[in-house]
């Protein structure tokens, strides 16, 4: 798989590390009431979805930043790649 | 029709004319007690001890293709009790004491074969994990033995002993373990558990799932809906797409795992050995071909083929272990879609909707489970309650904390 990282161009995926489901970016709030539950949902439960999936990439091999790529999980076609701070902060913003 | 040698020297004498379908094609009933989603080798085991050890015979194992086409037919066949942790081990030799009595029990050569499961160990604090976990499987009723680098030796002779980075320090010896044939483990249990009035039902997908007052009683499939006193889901790699349909998201992610085949040899690889310093493990058909694979891709995948950054790492471990079969040529590659769990563990549990029960989570080492996974499952189905050595496959463990990580990775599915 090639991800075209969105400053450094095509980029063979063996140079990055996966993580998982980009939800993995919304850390629940440690002192909510329901935090237990938060936590467990957060770490454990997955979408898991056959199709598009949105997910975090680690360029381990590179300029060490985290990506979110979205992906087709039955084709493996990648349809966008971002940078994850951007997404991280557009969505504090949009709150 | 019993098979035994008189029958195939009659059938013999006859041309092969009078054999029979091995089992029916029905189409569905309105209704079954059980039905169970999943024609791989756990939904077909469970039905098989559904009627054979708990007398429950009004029961469909529905199949969206053929049977044995997931990860049944894909897998590379090593069956071993070698588990470190107490809510694993007993399991898996209750699995190995069935293997061991398969054949006999279901009429049927599964081609279990006890040639050995070899586990490398390359350095010191490696050999004593080894030698804790040998003795927790001789607590469970397993066996196992230690071997130092001599005993590798005699065994392996073929093995790259001095190498420089990973030399081989001894290994842990699982003489019971081995492989089976697995085409015919699905066939074999497919067989009983028709010949005593189950249905299987192929080229049937289940769509969704018949829920009323919020407890299940059927599924919709392809072929229409069909009613149900209990619904039992099975469907390995499929496990997060079928259990959307009754509106449960899983702690389970779904990875592609890749095998590969050589073109046949003679014997030479004696049983099945895995390196400890790198993911790779190897065994040989009995036709010859070297029978071998290594990690999974890594990411979340639905299509059942890999990538070629693992082809690489594989064969490099291979190379790095093996030097001898740089020579041979590779036949055929291919991948299967696997029920990654959050701690690399199972479960088999009822699920928060009454009359729906889940068997999944089997990451890539199920095979060698397919008889305890159908058996306990089917202990469930019948009774309502966890069968013995099958207590901590809970499914709420992730909330209440009990997970079983044999290799302390944490929630982190592609690192099991
Ligand atoms: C390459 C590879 C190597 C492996 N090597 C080993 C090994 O050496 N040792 C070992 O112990 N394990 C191994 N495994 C793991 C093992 O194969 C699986 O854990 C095990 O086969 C899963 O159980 P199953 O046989 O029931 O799954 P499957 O055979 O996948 O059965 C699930 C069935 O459900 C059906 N299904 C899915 N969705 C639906 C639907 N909506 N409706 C109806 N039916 C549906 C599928 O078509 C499939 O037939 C390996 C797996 C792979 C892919």
């Amino acid at each position: 798989m090639i991800i075209n990282h969105p400053l450094l161009g095509p980029r063979d995926a063996q140079e990055f590390t996966y993580f998982g489901d980009a939800s993995l970016i919304n850390r629940p709030d440690w002192q909510a009431e329901d935090a237990a539950e938060l936590f467990y949902e957060y770490l454990h439960v997955r979408d898991n979805p056959a199709g598009e999936h949105r997910e975090l990439w680690y360029h381990e091999h590179g300029d060490r930043s985290w990506l979110v790529v979205t992906r087709n999980t039955l084709t493996h076609e990648i349809s966008k790649v971002e940078i994850a701070r951007d997404v991280a902060l557009t969505r504090r913003h949009g709150q | 029709m019993h098979y035994s040698a008189w029958s195939l020297f009659w059938q013999g004498l006859k041309g092969n004319t009078d054999w029979k379908p091995a089992w029916r094609e029905p189409q569905p009933k309105g209704r079954y007690d059980v039905i169970i989603v999943g024609g791989g080798g756990h939904g077909l085991a469970a039905a098989y001890y559904l009627s054979s050890v708990y007398g429950i015979t009004n029961v469909a194992v529905i199949e969206k293709g053929w049977i044995g086409s997931g990860n049944a037919g894909r897998n590379t066949t090593i069956i071993r009790s070698n588990y470190l942790l107490p809510g694993n081990e007993p399991f898996y030799e209750l699995s190995m004491k069935l293997w061991e009595g398969l054949e006999q029990d279901f009429n049927f050569n599964a081609m279990v074969s006890q040639r050995g499961v070899l586990n490398l160990c390359h350095t010191d604090g490696q050999r004593d994990a080894y030698a804790r976990r040998g003795n927790a499987m001789l607590m469970a009723g397993a066996d196992a033995v230690l071997l130092d680098p001599v005993g590798v030796r005699r065994m392996c002779p073929f093995l790259d002993f001095d190498n420089a980075r990973f030399p081989i320090k001894g290994g842990l010896w699982q003489k019971r373990g081995g492989t089976a044939r697995h085409d015919a483990v699905v066939w074999g249990y497919a067989r009983g558990a028709d010949s005593r009035g189950v249905d299987i039902i192929q080229n049937c997908e289940v769509t969704g799932f018949v829920m009323e007052n919020g407890v299940c009683k059927g599924v919709e499939t392809s072929r229409g809906t069909i009613m149900a006193g209990k619904v039992g889901v099975s469907v390995a790699g499929s496990s997060g797409r079928v259990m959307a349909g009754a509106g449960m998201r899983l702690p389970i992610e779904s990875h592609v795992l890749q095998a590969f085949v050589s073109e046949g040899l003679k014997p030479i690889i004696p049983g099945v050995v895995t390196y400890g310093a790198g993911h790779f493990y190897i065994s040989q058909s009995d036709k010859g071909g070297l029978v071998f694979g290594g990690d999974i891709d890594g990411y979340n995948s639905y299509a059942q083929r890999g990538n070629l950054p693992v082809v690489e790492d594989v064969c490099e471990s291979g190379m790095a272990l093996v030097p001898m079969i740089g020579r041979a040529r590779l036949l055929r590659m291919w991948g299967g879609v696997m029920d990654m769990s959050m701690d690399g563990s199972p479960i088999i549990d009822k699920t928060p909707v009454d009359g729906l029960y889940f068997n999944g989570g089997w990451c890539y080492g199920g095979f060698k489970a397919t008889p305890a996974s159908g058996y306990c499952f089917a202990h469930l189905l019948a009774t309502d309650v966890p069968h013995p050595t099958a207590t901590a496959y809970r499914l709420d463990r992730f909330r209440t904390g009990a997970v079983i990580d044999e290799k302390g990775a944490g929630a982190q599915p592609n690192l099991h």
